[in-house]
């Protein structure tokens, strides 16, 4: 469903160059002050996001004094169920999501409205890295406000102890697993017992050995699960398995109860999101002590590709301001503002715009780095496959990390969650 | 003459056959909008695919189908059937307990309040108490197994025992709910039959099987009706330990069909009310059997 629009390493950095033109062109231009009412639904309930969205907010409220700008800032769980609700009833002007098939669902009820009007070329190439998971039907649904990457966040202290370097390709990783291993340091850590975490390690495991394109016709539903590349990914995962890779009882924890492993210097690795960077500082690891590499290299030739979840502004089809909403969404989408929500001191995470400024913090710059060269971006398991989909899937890789031996048991139950969903 | 008889209104004529109908309508009304309709709708939802956003389409037997043939569906159902028969343990369990404590020494109301501590704090927090307490690294199941050179146990993470230990879990709150009903029980005993029974030579395991016991009768049945139930609202307690994992294992009825209708994955209402349906057809044959008991009793008395 979603294709690939081009490599998006060149237009990421050549952008950049004319960051000062292009971000006039996002900022309102008519230079008219917005009237009537702007109704703002926020799935943002953590503190520093919520401030973040509120100062934002209050921003456009500056540059608009006559509009009447009424924000509801939901919990983020309890906002995934309720988002069904005040779609079809009583919708808001604007609501926060995810891109790629999480939101599938919404825009084949209709309750999303189109708003590929935004998407003019130069929205089109400042959000380019993002604007395939914004896109279905070929139409755009909505805008991406931030990002953040995954990849492997280490322990730099105990690799540089134990003279190990970043790995780049698998046999090197299997190298410093088993290295971490002789010295009896858990190689990696991880909390499966939510299951997504796991989804990770099969997204990237997937990408690497058989790259971007036949990991979104898999989670499209368009290639069975009893594929042979499927086991192929598997296989690797098993080899992880087979050198004792993971932490022990890993079903017990949630990914935040898998961290003191890592702070206590038990464990080396992490395969997690840059959200997983406050946590172990708060922890009281020094920038010094934790490192990032990206996954390493399987198959090689494969570009690289990376998981890189976005969240989105969209429009209710429902709306009854869909003009304020309209210009509330190219505000959001500014290069300034995104460079403003995304910094350090807000939401530490990375703009989509690419004419944005990245804080100088070390992971932003190297996530930075590595989305701007990857060959293209997943929004990560569970949003990129349908959900019925993913529920059965992941569970079957928690599965497969404690009962190796029953593959062909979770496959063929996948395979026919896959037949009955793309049946349906 | 006659006429007079026929003037009487309708209301005067039929007032003593009407009455009491009126007096059951309000709940009637209620009792068929919050419990016969929904009881109806989940039947005809679970013919139905539904996201709960797009249409319905009507699919006939297909969720049942699926359910026939869907391993998570069996699981839930075992584990249902674990948790009804182990949380029974919770009744001798709670009589144990009952008895030990029906003595008179000084503050004995202080251990009284104690030992029924556990069902006063909410069955969520007993979860988080439980987890952190068969946690492998920091819990202390773990370090008192360390004692005697056993273990580490995941208990949590281990799918085979997991259940068990989510209905461990359970029955602490649970026994003790069954002990402070025996507690009044015993109060209740006739103390001249006591008496009586001792003159007669019988003590311990006897004097409680024969003498106690028969009068302890309508506690045990309360603390079976409430184990019962209590054994079917397990949901809680497997939300919070286990969210049904390990990859499934430890889900009950219940929490299935909350996870595939109603969860961050799930809008499958179709399938849910499938499953709500089973539910329900199986607590039948427990409310059955309960209503035939109590008809039974009453008939008897």
């Amino acid at each position: 469903m979603f294709t690939l629009s081009g490599p998006l390493a060149k237009s990421l950095i050549t952008v950049a160059a004319s960051a000062v033109v292009a971000t006039s062109a996002f900022a309102q231009t008519d230079g008219e002050s917005l009237t009537g009412d702007l109704r703002i639904f926020l799935d943002t309930s953590n503190p520093a996001p919520r401030a973040t969205m509120e100062a934002m907010i209050a921003e456009f409220q500056e540059m608009n004094p006559e509009l009447n700008i009424e924000t509801n800032v939901i919990d983020r769980e309890a906002y995934k169920t309720q988002i069904r609700n005040f779609l079809t009833a009583n919708a808001p002007d604007v609501a926060t999501w995810y891109a790629g098939n999480r939101m599938l669902p919404f825009v084949e009820a209709g309750l999303f409205e189109d708003v590929s009007d935004l998407w003019d070329d130069e929205m089109s190439e400042a959000l380019a890295s993002t604007k395939p998971s914004m896109t279905i039907d070929g139409a755009q649904w909505g805008v991406p406000y931030t990002y953040y990457q995954w990849g492997v966040y280490y322990r730099e202290d105990i690799f540089a102890d134990l003279g190990l370097g970043e790995p780049t390709t698998w046999d090197e990783f299997l190298n410093v697993i088993n290295v971490l291993n002789e010295n009896d340091i858990d190689p990696v850590t991880i909390g499966t017992k939510f299951l997504w975490t796991a989804g990770g390690w099969f997204d990237y495991l997937n990408l690497r050995q058989n790259g971007y394109e036949f990991h979104m016709d898999l989670t499209n539903g368009e290639v069975a699960w009893t594929d042979q590349r499927v086991r192929d990914t598997f296989a690797r995962w098993g080899e992880l398995l087979e050198a004792d890779t993971f932490i022990d009882n890993h079903a017990a924890y949630s990914w935040q109860e898998a961290l003191p492993f890592m702070v206590n210097g038990d464990a080396a690795m992490y395969l997690m999101g840059n959200f997983a960077v406050a946590p172990l500082r708060e922890a009281g690891l020094s920038d010094d002590q934790i490192g990032f590499f990206q996954f390493p290299e399987i198959t090689e030739g494969i570009p690289m590709a990376e998981d890189a979840p976005t969240d989105t502004f969209h429009i209710p089809a429902q709306a009854e301001n869909k003009d304020n909403a309209r210009a509330f969404l190219r505000f959001v989408a500014s290069a300034d503002v995104q460079s403003e929500i995304n910094s350090g001191a807000n939401l530490g995470q990375l703009p989509v715009n690419a004419n944005s400024t990245v804080d100088d913090d070390k992971f932003l710059n190297e996530g930075f780095e590595m989305l701007s060269n990857a060959s293209a971006l997943a929004q990560f398991f569970d949003r990129d496959a349908p959900a019925e989909v993913a529920a059965a899937a992941m569970e079957g890789f928690q599965q497969f990390m404690v009962q190796p031996e029953q593959l062909d048991n979770i496959l063929d139950r996948l395979e026919r969650v896959r037949q009955r969903v793309n049946g349906g | 003459m006659t006429s007079s008889k026929s003037n009487r209104s309708y209301w005067k004529r039929n007032q003593i056959a009407i009455t009491p109908w009126l007096f059951l309508l309000p709940a009637m009304i209620m009792f068929a909008l919050y419990v016969v309709w929904p009881i109806v709708q989940s039947f005809n939802l679970s013919l139905y695919r539904w996201d709960g956003l797009g249409e319905a389409r009507y699919i006939g037997m297909q969720n049942y189908e699926e359910l026939w043939y869907d391993d998570a569906f069996y699981t839930s159902l075992w584990n249902n059937v674990l948790w009804l028969v182990l949380y029974l343990l919770a009744i001798p369990a709670g009589l144990l307990i009952a008895i030990f404590l029906n003595q008179n020494v000084r503050g004995i109301r202080i251990y009284k309040s104690l030992f029924f501590f556990p069902f006063v704090i909410s069955q969520v927090v007993v979860g988080l108490v439980f987890t952190w307490f068969y946690d492998p690294s920091f819990g202390l199941l773990n370090i008192v197994l360390g004692w005697v050179g056993l273990g580490p146990i995941a208990v949590l993470a281990n799918n085979e025992i997991a259940t068990y230990g989510i209905i461990a879990a359970g029955l602490w709150p649970q026994t003790a709910y069954c002990m402070i009903l025996y507690l009044t029980g015993l109060n209740a005993v006739d103390p001249e039959q006591i008496e009586a029974a001792r003159l007669d030579g019988a003590k311990g395991g006897k004097m409680l099987w024969y003498v106690i016991l028969p009068q302890l009768r309508p506690a045990t049945f309360i603390a079976f009706v409430v184990t019962v139930i209590g054994a079917l609202r397990s949901f809680d307690l497997v939300s919070i330990m286990t969210d049904g994992g390990p990859f499934g294992s430890t889900r009950v009825l219940a929490f299935y069909m909350f996870e595939v209708a109603l969860s961050e994955y799930g809008f499958r209402m179709g399938y849910g009310a499938a499953i709500a349906v089973v539910l329900f057809l199986i607590m039948l044959i427990y409310i059955s059997y309960f209503l035939i008991k109590m008809y039974r009793d009453e008939r008897g008395v």
